[in-house]
């Protein structure tokens, strides 16, 4: 079978089904290998995504996402099924890839302190400087408003727009980096999102508006460069 | 509710709340200051269309799979898994 075709409009990762999940368990707890190469399948991209968010290569992310599948074997007598079993697995792979992650900064210290602050409420989600001020007719009506982009599916389905969501998505603090992987990317819901990371839906809503805020600025700017005349 | 304590909202207050417009979170008085805006507003509904285009946009970024070797070597370890623990 050809491996994961980006479908358009649709959910990449997601090609699941309610209850699906759930006959696979039963299966693999009856030592069905068949059962756990369709688990390890079914949710391989959207582990190896939100490992990559924090191991620098995509080897260390494939053995981190291994880990995840051993300690997985290891405590699937202890799932209870509480959560979704793709919340569950998140868990277990965030907090391997967060450690392996910590161990190679110790390694290659990148500016983390940058990041920390970034994490923080105050962040308008516009440059204040497109808007009027004061001392202006309207103040806090838009001085520079964003116009439409023309055609945004075919060129926002480019190779270069998608390097600009990956950059955009990179250089966000770690926290806002997971909620947006996990809502936007991978499709899951906010309660899923709020049970694998332990936040609050006000302080997931936050990060995830802060995620957002910064990728379409940065999208809007990619365009703009492209179309120097608007 | 009632029309009296609503202010008008601004742009710059707007781009604020877009998230929690697009989660059904707002307070209906709110969602209705907001729409009402929208509904006089090009910039602020430009604004709202590229940040629906992004979301959509982020959805449909490819998805990459673990690695032949790597799903080979969970198998194996799978296989060890099932001879250990299951007997
Ligand atoms: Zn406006």
């Amino acid at each position: 079978m050809p491996e994961q075709q980006a479908s358009p409009g649709g959910d990449p990762d997601s090609a699941r089904r309610p209850g699906r999940d759930e006959e696979l368990l039963a299966a693999l707890r009856r030592s069905d290998e068949d059962a756990f190469r369709m688990l390890v399948r079914e949710h391989g991209p959207f582990l190896l995504r939100l490992a990559l968010m924090h191991v620098p290569s995509r080897a260390i992310a494939e053995e981190v996402v291994q880990d995840t599948w051993l300690a997985a074997l290891d405590g699937i007598d202890r799932f209870e099924g509480r959560s979704s079993f793709r919340t569950w697995l998140a868990s277990i792979v965030l907090n391997k890839a967060r450690t392996q992650g910590r161990r190679e900064r110790r390694v290659l210290p990148f500016s983390f302190l940058g990041r920390r602050r970034a994490e923080g409420r105050d962040e308008p989600a516009v440059d204040a400087d497109r808007f009027q001020s004061a001392r202006d007719q309207q103040p806090g009506a838009w001085a520079r408003p964003p116009v439409d982009w023309d055609s945004p599916v075919e060129r926002l389905s480019s190779d270069e727009a998608r390097r600009v969501l990956f950059e955009a998505i990179a250089i966000l603090p770690p926290r806002q980096r997971e909620v947006i992987t996990m809502r936007d990317i991978s499709g899951l819901s906010a309660a899923e999102t709020c049970n694998a990371l332990g936040l609050t839906a006000t302080n997931q809503r936050v990060l995830l508006h802060r995620a957002r805020s910064k990728v379409r600025a940065a999208l809007e700017h990619h365009f703009q460069a492209e179309e120097p005349s608007r | 509710m009632t029309q009296g304590r609503i202010a008008q909202l601004s742009c710059q207050e707007l781009v604020e709340l877009i998230t929690e417009y697009l989660e059904g979170t707002l307070a209906p008085a709110d969602l209705a200051r907001l729409e009402r805006h929208l509904d006089g507003c090009d910039g602020c509904r430009a604004y709202l269309d590229q940040m629906r285009e992004t979301i959509a946009a982020l959805g449909r970024l490819p998805a990459e799979s673990l690695s032949p070797q790597a799903e080979e070597k969970l198998l194996v370890a799978f296989e060890g898994w099932r001879k250990g623990s299951r007997g």
